[in-house]
């Protein structure tokens, strides 16, 4: 009976191992400046966690597998170094682990989070609500026009609540039901939720970022491969919530600008 | 650690009698006798203290993280949003806050007293009796005081949902209010303990440090309420 | 019973009479863990089913459920579960697997029966509060089972309920009128029944310890109770506020969690300035001390068992004990790693990730001496102490993806994927209920009288063990490529080539889910068949092996045991038996226990 849980063990630790060394479901190619950071940390973590998960889950089943039923005139062994070495063991194996795990990830975060979008970042604002996402560019004269909640109406189109006739900077904004970016140019996205929590998640671009109602976040990216992607929702917002979707259209820069205009033709 | 354990003296073990004072077996044919505080309730180790004695502490700890929470909340309900309007405290709380510091005196001089008749230096307990009804009568009153502010605010306009300072003024009193009433309902079985002579000094203890301990929190909250930061 | 000569007195207390006394509105610690049990049992076995239909909706999105029609026409017309009753049902299994099963049993059910036990005391501190606490859980419970029956159904925000989705109302979407205040006022009702139960156990192991019982000397399950009540007092007075306020912002007006300018189905709504990462703030200063809420109990559960079963002590009980204590403090500063993307600001991310993979230290040491105590032991193979190893097994599993998570960056990624879900899953719900299993066959001959078939056990326990990895490490793989969790239906492109993958989860999740029949079985049959339990099947040394199984009303019989080991004392050489049990007065030469 030990034994074969010990082997058990063991057979279920290689078998989930061997997905992951053959990169049968892995994250998708990665199309983003700061994506390779995650990348380069996700498979050093996934080597040390990896390890760690092997080491603990085969000693286990060798130690079942040797210690189980041993004849009860035995005497008790004690595992050289005893407590003391555990100890010093997770001290040292973890510990310097976690630390550099810690201390490198760091740079992943950072890249994201700590540097400001640079000068010539294109602002895009981004609007989430049950259930889609809306886009708006600023248009010829650069500025957003100011947002009026009690103006959104859905019929009308009027997804932002925008006042075009009283406020000049709202005439030219272009909204939009799909997010097309030119590619390698630094992106600043605006986040604004018009209801509850949604979140923003393009798994090829490695970026997640949850919209917080009530308070509105930023995000800048750079985008280096030409194509669509999904934008897929991931914080909790309703019944619809598994459909709400867009696409993300990244475009050569000519693309782009023909795009928009036509866009901007549309409104 | 040794290899054995001396063994410990037995004959100290509290008699059935002494281990559940209260449970109508006590006061029987002996006469009534009033149980000082080191009542014996299921005790198993001589040097521990009262469940009682470490209870309320626990308990108060509890207390002390829901009102830490709700502050918190508070606090950064004022920091994140434009919306706080600040509004003068109805004056009756600073008189309410007088009753019941007032209060935690009058209970304070019953314990003593009590304190004093359970270690047999007076004859009867009905003098401090009579400090636990006033304990409990200001308790009433700081609750009614507490309604009255409650009146005078409505009567400016300003309701549960009128603005973040009103909301957090209200679940302020009425959570603090609440926890008043169950130190009223502790006060009243105290003083019908007493009268039966059943009472253990541990109870006493517990339900008084309960209410100075409500009387803290109370100054804590009005600051919050009134602070301008 | 051995060794009367030191009790010089005794006072057995007879029952209360009559039905409702003994069985009901008791008193008694251990008909209150019983009753905590089997609300458990219950709740499992709800929250088991709920994830059953669940998980055929999302492969088998119109197969008509017999039955389900009945219980709610809007939500599964037919049996055929919509989008939004998928939802609901989510949130429900959530939050009883949650709160009514991996609080109540491992914590509430277990440590109510033993801990009094363990520590040699007649019952718990204050009776009265424990009954109290039981009975308030129990109206918790109806009021949140209630949600199923009134309007359109129970709340689909999720067991976390996050503001202002939660906050809004019936507008926000089905089951968010009624149901989500039912879930809220049910919640705040748990709260007050788990802080009085905290507050019994607390002051039970301070002041109830019979003679010679110190600190020290008590086992390591009732440590880990006491840790937990410790946790649980901090931890649900903080809940209790955050539920209070939500539920006025639901029914009074008030804004403290919604914020201004939400417009939901082109309305306006009438509320300003609140702020919905305060709810986040507050639930998760809850929610992540409550993971160890759940896991606790089971690693020393677990302890207790396996050192039973190895016939040695842990490598050392007391770093068993300062790991226990170390991941109790830890808990309360890495709640923030839940919140990574919400929108805080990013240096309170860093700050929480830090603490976040420091907390894998005190767990790795704990892994260690679990593995390394093995090494020179004598292990005795039964279902209880399989599922003991089990737990380990499906510990680490479950804790090295925490390695993943507790980055910042790489939660970029991972966020909100099946990831998430397989980690929680594999680390507090799987290995928390393998403790709550490992408890059952170690301790239902005490609480029962009666063995339970060892065979069956052995069956469960394989099949589960199995069952339980293929359900939960492929999610793991979903989470790598990227699939969104709390979808009701996979619609995007890139998931599509995953949904066979669901497929399988679906199949072994039915699997392991039909093979609890046989513990069910097992369970009931061994209450009323099973052969006579004595007093001490398992050669244990703790005192809740002294005494006659199952225990008398009193558990001593008026006897105040006396205690003069160590707790684990197995492995002893010269002695009659190779243990010697906590309240023998023999003199050993002292397992070493390596301080």
């Amino acid at each position: 009976m030990a034994k074969f849980l010990a082997v058990t063990i063991v057979i279920i630790a290689i078998a989930s191992a061997v997905p992951i060394l053959r990169h049968t479901w892995a994250p998708p190619q990665d199309i983003s400046t700061h994506g390779p950071l995650i990348d380069e940390q996700m498979s050093d973590t996934m080597a040390e966690a990896g390890i760690s998960f092997l080491a603990a889950q085969i000693i286990l089943a060798i130690f079942i597998w040797m210690f189980a039923g041993a004849r009860p005139e035995g005497k008790i062994k004690t595992f050289p170094g005893g407590a003391k070495a555990m100890v010093i063991a997770s001290l040292l194996l973890v510990g310097t682990e976690v630390l550099a795990l810690g201390i490198f990830g760091q740079r992943a975060w950072a890249s994201v989070y700590f540097t400001p979008p640079g000068p010539n970042a294109m602002p895009v604002q981004v609007q989430a609500g049950q259930f889609a996402f809306y886009f708006r560019y600023p248009g010829a004269d650069g500025k957003f026009g100011p947002l009026h909640p009690e103006q959104i109406n859905e019929g009308n189109q009027n997804f932002f609540g925008l006042d075009t006739a009283n406020d000049p900077d709202s005439k030219d904004d272009i909204v939009t039901a799909e997010l097309a970016i030119p590619v390698n140019r630094e992106i600043h996205l605006l986040m604004h939720s018009k209801d509850v929590g949604h979140s923003f998640y393009v798994p090829e671009l490695r970026v997640q970022q949850d919209f917080v109602p009530g308070l509105d976040v930023s995000l800048h990216f750079t985008a280096t491969k030409v194509g669509k992607y999904e934008i897929v929702c991931t914080q909790l917002c309703g019944l619809g919530h598994y459909n709400m979707k867009a696409y993300l259209e990244v475009m050569s820069p000519d693309d782009f600008n023909s795009w928009l205009k036509q866009q901007a033709a549309l409104q | 650690m040794a290899t054995t354990v001396p063994e410990p003296p037995v004959h100290d073990l509290p008699s059935d009698n002494n281990r559940f004072p209260g449970n109508g077996k006590i006061g029987h044919g002996g006469g009534r006798i009033l149980r000082p505080a080191e009542g014996h309730l299921r005790a198993v180790d001589d040097y521990s203290p009262s469940p009682s004695g470490t209870g309320i502490w626990v308990g108060l700890t509890a207390i002390t993280m829901s009102f830490a929470a709700f502050t918190s909340a508070m606090i950064v309900r004022k920091g994140g949003a434009s919306d706080w309007r600040h509004f003068t405290i109805p004056s009756i709380l600073y008189l309410n806050t007088v009753v019941l510091l007032v209060s935690s005196v009058t209970l304070e001089v019953a314990r003593r007293r009590i304190a004093a008749f359970m270690n047999g230096n007076t004859p009867r307990p009905a003098v401090a009796s009579k400090w636990l009804y006033a304990t409990l009568f200001l308790g009433l009153c700081f609750l009614g005081g507490q309604y009255a502010g409650w009146l005078q605010l409505k009567s400016q306009g300003l309701f549960l949902a009128t603005s973040p300072s009103s909301s957090f003024f209200y679940v302020f009193t009425a959570v603090h209010g609440l926890h008043i009433v169950g130190g009223l309902a502790g006060l009243i079985y105290v003083i019908r303990k007493l009268h039966r002579l059943v009472l253990r000094r541990s109870t006493l203890d517990a339900a008084s440090r309960y209410w100075h301990f409500m009387d803290a929190v109370w100054v804590y909250l009005l600051f919050m309420l009134w602070a301008k930061f | 019973m051995h060794d009367m000569s030191h009790a010089t007195e005794h006072h057995a207390h007879t029952p209360p009479q009559g039905f409702i006394r003994n069985y009901v509105f008791s008193l008694d610690h251990k008909v209150i863990g019983k009753q905590y049990y089997g609300l458990g049992l219950v709740a499992v076995i709800t929250g088991m089913v709920l994830s059953w239909i669940m998980r055929i909706h999302l492969v088998w999105p119109n197969f008509a459920i017999p039955g389900l029609g009945l219980l709610s026409k809007a939500g599964a017309p037919g049996g055929i579960v919509t989008p939004e009753y998928y939802l609901q049902l989510m949130t429900m299994h959530g939050t009883l697997m949650v709160f009514f099963v991996l609080t109540n049993v491992p914590f509430a059910g277990f440590g109510n029966y033993f801990l009094p036990i363990q520590i040699g005391a007649e019952d718990m501190a204050f009776p009265r509060f424990n009954m109290m606490s039981f009975w308030t859980t129990f109206v918790a419970f109806l009021v949140l089972i209630a949600a199923f029956f009134v309007g359109d159904g129970p709340p689909l925000a999720g067991w976390t309920s996050y503001a202002p989705l939660s906050a809004v109302g019936g507008a926000a979407g089905p089951g968010e009128a009624t149901g989500q205040t039912l879930w809220a006022i049910s919640i705040a009702i748990f709260c007050i029944g788990q802080l009085l139960g905290s507050l019994n156990f607390i002051s039970t192991t301070l002041d109830l310890r019979t003679k010679g019982m110190t600190l020290w000397r008590m086992p390591l399950s009732t440590w880990s109770w006491f840790i937990t009540s410790c946790i649980g007092l901090t931890a649900f007075a903080v809940l209790l506020p955050a539920c209070i306020l939500l539920i006025l912002d639901r029914t009074a007006g008030t804004s403290f969690f919604i914020p201004s300018g939400l417009v939901i189905n082109d309305k306006l709504q009438p509320h300003s300035g609140g702020s919905t990462l305060l709810w986040q703030h507050l639930f998760w200063f809850f929610g992540h001390p409550e993971v160890y809420i759940a896991i606790v109990p089971a690693m020393g559960i677990v302890s207790h068992i396996l050192i039973n079963s190895m016939r040695r002590p842990m490598l050392s009980h007391r770093v068993i004990i300062y790991s226990l204590l170390a991941i109790g403090f830890l808990s309360y500063m890495v709640y923030g790693h839940h919140m990574f993307v919400s929108g805080m600001n990013p240096f309170s991310s860093l700050a929480f990730s830090f603490p976040t993979l420091l907390i894998t230290i005190p767990s790795t040491v704990l892994v260690l001496i679990w593995i390394g105590s093995l090494y020179g032991s004598k292990l005795r193979i039964t279902t209880a102490s399989l599922f003991a190893l089990g737990f380990i097994s499906m510990f680490v599993s479950g804790g090295v993806s925490g390695f993943f998570l507790a980055q910042p960056s790489l939660d970029i990624y991972l966020h909100a994927t099946y990831f998430v879900v397989g980690h929680f899953h594999m680390v507090m719900g799987v290995a928390a209920i393998f403790g709550m299993f490992a408890g059952t066959y170690f301790w239902f001959p005490k609480m029962f009288g009666r063995m339970m078939n060892e065979t069956l056990g052995r069956v469960h326990f394989w099949l589960t063990f199995v069952g339980t990895y293929c359900i939960f490490m492929p999610f793991h793989y979903l989470g790598l490529a990227a699939n969104v969790r709390r979808y009701s239906a996979f619609v995007d492109d890139y998931l599509q080539p995953l949904l066979g993958v669901h497929k399988f989860i679906t199949i072994a999740a039915l699997f392991t889910g039909a093979v609890q029949l046989i513990f069910l079985y097992n369970l009931i049959h061994s209450r009323f068949r099973g052969a006579l339990a004595p007093a001490n099947p398992w050669e244990a040394t703790s005192l809740e092996w002294t005494m006659p199984s199952p225990p008398p009303f009193d558990n001593f019989g008026g006897r105040h045991p006396v205690v003069y080991h160590d707790p684990y004392q197995y492995g002893i050489e010269g002695a009659t038996n190779d243990y010697v049990m906590q309240d023998s007065p023999e003199e050993i030469k002292s397992v070493r226990d390596e301080r």
